[in-house]
């Protein structure tokens, strides 16, 4: 493999509430390859998009990047960098598309202008030259009539569109990096496939690499290279996009798998994991998926699980990694043992 | 999933525990009590009596000294004793007409709220018209052609005039409640008309009333005092904040400064203490955030 | 929008008739009537007194009286002064633009004070300097206007630095001799004191509520949308956020109208700012009553076209009112 765009090793962001820390991002390591799409995919509140944040960092107190923590990126640490540096990046070397298109967009300016403002801020042209880039990169991510809807405001535009404008101002500057945090989760399906093909599309078309951020793996099946499933602030399985759908090690993978609606299959039998993430002030000890884990035993319980190598390029921080055999004899996990309501 | 009431107020416990973890809440509470207790005992602190005039020729315009340390007005009277006093007035009077402003602001603002339809909007029509009324033109008014007012008249016509915008909150709150599960299931075991504003709406816009009679209270004392300055307020020789400073004009107010400058601070103080406890009240009731 | 602006200023005018009628059963139904009083006043010549007995029907029912009054008014005869010893309109129309001028510097200045001392404070929430202008503007939002004004006279004569006057609008003596710009210069220096005690007690207020408006937006995903796209910080508070904290604020401006105006009669009576607010105060001295009910009736009018034009200036100002219009 080429050396890594971006790599973020041994990221810590923690929320220094008044009683407790809040551990979001507990030890997260990956990198992203030049040109690829890496899936980040897990439940909310599993630290996918504090990821993200962290990365920009755009962490708002009481939150902070621990110390340890490094995001090298064009062979800078941008957890060290100074901040006029990271605004340059900003927007220009890594940009970022946020879940709702509606709120991401600022009310009271017409869209051309918040879209020509990343490229005045970041460009040496004059005013006109950001507008006319901004039309043209509107017209390139699908709007018609791109000169006519730059002039108008947000609330005239439809879901889709919205979403356009968002993806044509994380465009704008060619970065060589974009993230995605849910881009799709807040539209209709019908349009949800228009924009993940647009974002493919422009992807090839500028080179771009893609953080996907989703908790969808239909998105991630669509998009991906790669992935890395994300549980409780910790990356807990990583492998190519193929080798995950087909023999996903990770049990909190499985259950992600088993909780996609599959084609053909009525939607009542959709599974659910049991449980929910538990909250990150309290991460459960040992393996933090145990009492959600049907497969669960005493090891789980003493041992917090390393990332183990499961084949080439293929990892997973279970401990049935050295008792395969485990899995062929599930039983409920504790927390429906316990009798605590899904 | 457990439906948690959009409205729901916290605990007493919690307010109690959110109040007295804001240290300026703390300082404002503890300034009042402090004035409160001064002004409420003012016979037993005052050092002389605060309208007798015992000096007129050599005992007038003295500058503050030990034995007067806000000094004497231009009738020999004891400043100090004076602020004492009429702080008890002032603060009565701002203390009685906030209570008939929060009163009819409630009444008015509930029923608009809880009737609806046409008796609604003609309510509100009436409310923003009276809403446009500049408060303090028609005050002077109202004062100057009716001179010699009893104080207790005063309280209540300035208590008439200042529920307006309370009322309009109320309104917007008890529309909100009205629509919410508790009240509907209320209605439904057949909960009659009045039961339900009193038992179970009025409990939840007690936010916007007490933070409207916090900052109430202030806004009362800075009239009165700038009513009875312009000599149509509280009549001297009984002193009330604002009419001690009643006679420093504008010539006068280079020499005898203490006579507009300490009665001015505990106005200040106080209102200060009031504002910074509204405010408090507002975050403790409803920390930022959570308001939508 | 011709529906909407005819619809408010029938508002306007029904307010008008309600402080008209509030005050007028005001008067007339004081212990004594005033009017009566007044008529009996020995300073009143038997013409003037000819001249009210036929224009408000004194001698005539309570209720005829008042649609007397009303007609009048609505033709714009406001009455006589006998005070001014001229018709009430002639004094007013002398006195309301030097009421208009402070008014309208007072509400230049303490929006801009107002606003850039909220956004110095928003920069970092929390901070020292967000703390001393907190305190500060608590402190100018609790005290009464009087006495502020009280303190500046006491200041400017223990510091006469710049000889700032202290009283009236003009030299008396001097500003008859004076060219254009030394009368301009002139009344620039008598306004200085009535103006900065109007702008400091209005701009706490707008610098509390714009502080408040700002922090509500900051945490706006579009905040965040700005932030990523590399706006440096400064930026994000005085273009991304203030514009939309600017919306609540324009409502504001509406109701700094009464404020102005409530300060305007005190900050006028210790200046002696020849203006509404005197006039006021002198027809209360003087039981010049059809001069203090017209009075208030201008004030209300003042203040009922300034809250309409804060609602037009919200509808231009927010891009979603106005398309939607």
């Amino acid at each position: 493999m080429d050396e890594p765009l971006l790599s973020v090793e041994d990221l810590h962001t923690y929320f220094h509430t008044a009683p407790a820390v809040a551990k979001s991002v507990d030890g997260v390591s990956f990198t992203v390859a030049p040109g690829e799409t890496l899936g980040i995919v897990g439940e909310s509140g599993c630290g996918k998009s504090v990821t993200a944040l962290s990365i920009l960092r755009l962490i708002q107190p009481p939150g902070r990047i621990e110390r340890g923590s490094r995001i090298m990126f064009e062979g800078k640490d941008l957890v060290t960098v100074d901040d006029a540096t990271m605004r340059d990046i900003r927007g220009n070397r890594i940009s970022m598309i946020f879940q709702e298109p509606m709120s991401a967009l600022n009310p009271v300016f017409s869209v051309g202008d918040q879209v020509a403002e990343v490229a005045r801020i970041h460009g040496r042209g004059s005013r006109q030259d950001a507008w006319n880039r901004a039309v043209e990169m509107l017209a390139l991510t699908g709007i018609p009539d791109p000169e006519e809807r730059a002039k108008q405001y947000p609330h005239q535009l439809s879901g889709g569109m919205r979403q356009r404008v968002l993806i044509a101002m994380a465009l704008i500057m060619s970065p060589a990096l974009v993230i995605a945090d849910e881009p799709t989760t807040a539209l209709d399906v019908t349009i949800q496939a228009q924009i993940l093909e647009l974002l493919v599309d422009l992807q090839k078309k500028f080179g771009t690499s893609i953080l996907m951020i989703t908790h969808d793996l239909g998105v991630i099946a669509e998009t991906a290279s790669r992935v890395v499933v994300m549980y409780c602030g910790e990356v807990v399985e990583e492998a190519d996009v193929t080798t995950l759908f087909a023999a996903a090690h990770h049990p909190y993978t499985e259950g992600l798998m088993h909780a996609m609606p599959q084609l053909g299959e009525p939607r009542a039998r959709l599974n659910v994991i049991p449980g929910s993430v538990p909250p990150p002030t309290d991460w459960p000890t040992g393996c933090r998926f145990r009492e959600r884990c049907p497969y669960a035993w005493e090891l789980c319980e003493e041992e917090h699980p390393p990332l183990y190598q499961i084949s080439q390029a293929h990892t997973s921080r279970c401990h049935l990694a050295i008792e395969p055999e485990r899995r062929a004899h599930p039983h409920p996990p504790l927390v429906e043992q316990l009798g605590v309501p899904a | 999933m457990i439906a948690e009431p959009s409205h729901a107020i916290p605990s007493r416990g919690t307010i109690a525990r959110r109040l007295l973890a804001n240290r300026s809440a703390v300082a404002a509470i503890a300034l009042l009590l402090v004035i409160v207790i001064l002004c409420a005992a003012a016979p037993l602190f005052a050092p002389y009596d605060p309208i007798a005039q015992p000096d007129i020729i050599r005992g007038k315009d003295l500058p503050p000294s030990a034995l007067h340390p806000f000094g004497t007005d231009g009738y020999s009277r004891d400043v100090l004793s004076r602020v004492l006093y009429g702080g008890r007035l002032s603060l009565s009077v701002a203390l009685v007409a906030t209570l008939v402003s929060i009163t009819l602001g409630t009444a008015y603002g509930a029923v608009a709220g809880y009737a609806g339809g046409i008796v609604e909007s003609v309510m509100m029509r009436i409310l923003d018209a009276l809403l446009s009324i500049p408060r303090l033109l028609v005050l002077i008014a109202i004062f100057a052609t009716w001179n010699d007012l009893h104080a207790k008249a005063f309280v209540i016509i300035v208590g008439l005039t200042g529920w307006y915008s309370l009322s309009r909150i109320v309104r917007g709150e008890v529309l909100a409640i009205k629509g919410e599960e508790f009240v509907m299931s209320a209605r439904a075991l057949g909960a009659g008309r009045t039961r339900i504003l009193l038992r179970h709406i009025l409990p939840n816009v007690l936010t916007p009333i007490i933070v409207a009679a916090a900052l109430g209270v202030g806004h009362v004392i800075l009239l009165e005092a700038g009513l009875s300055y312009l000599g149509v307020g509280l009549q001297p020789p009984t002193p009330s904040w604002g009419n001690i400073i009643q006679d420093v004009s504008a010539t006068q107010v280079a020499t005898v400064w203490w006579l507009a400058f300490f009665p001015g601070m505990a106005i200040i103080l106080t209102v200060m203490a009031f504002n910074v406890l509204g405010d408090a009240l507002r975050e403790a009731l409803e920390p930022r955030g959570m308001r939508t | 929008m011709a529906r909407y602006l005819l619809g408010r200023l029938l508002q306007v005018a029904v307010v008008v008739v309600l402080v008209a009628t509030i005050t007028f059963f005001l008067i007339h139904l004081a212990p004594g009537d005033p009017f009566a009083e007044a008529v009996a006043n020995p300073d009143v010549t038997e013409k003037v007194r000819a001249h009210w007995r036929e224009a408000y029907g004194l001698d005539r029912p309570l209720p005829e009286q008042y649609v007397k009054y009303v007609a009048s008014i609505a033709r714009g005869d406001l009455g006589w002064s006998f005070s001014a010893q001229r018709p009430v309109a002639d004094e007013l129309r002398d006195k309301l633009p030097n009421t208009m001028f402070l008014m309208a510097l007072a509400l230049l200045g303490s929006f801009a004070v107002g606003i850039g001392a909220a956004v110095l404070q928003v920069m970092k929430p929390g901070s020292l300097t967000d703390r001393v202008i907190g305190g500060l503007s608590l402190f100018l939002f609790s005290l009464p206007e009087f006495w502020l004004a009280l303190m500046m006279i006491f200041l400017a004569y223990r510091f006469p630095i710049f000889h700032i006057p202290i009283g009236g609008m003009i030299d008396s003596t001097a500003h008859s001799s004076l060219g254009l710009g030394g009368r301009i210069a002139d009344v620039a220096r008598h306004a200085v004191l009535p103006v900065a005690t109007l702008t400091l007690i209005l701009s706490a207020v707008v610098a509390r509520y714009q502080r408040a408006a700002l922090l509500d937006v900051l945490p706006a995903e579009y905040v965040k949308t700005a932030r990523a796209k590399g706006v440096p910080e400064r930026t994000i508070v005085r273009h991304h956020a203030l514009r939309n904290a600017l919306l609540p604020t324009i409502s504001l401006f509406g109701l700094a109208f009464p404020a102005l105006l409530t300060g305007a009669v005190y900050v006028e009576k210790v200046f002696s700012w020849p203006g509404m607010g005197q006039v006021i105060i002198n027809s209360i001295g003087s039981r010049d009553y059809p001069l203090l009910m017209a009075s208030v009736i201008v004030g209300s009018i003042v203040v009922a076209l300034g809250s309409l034009l804060a609602d037009l200036l919200y509808m231009v100002a927010d891009p979603r009112l106005a398309y939607d219009r």
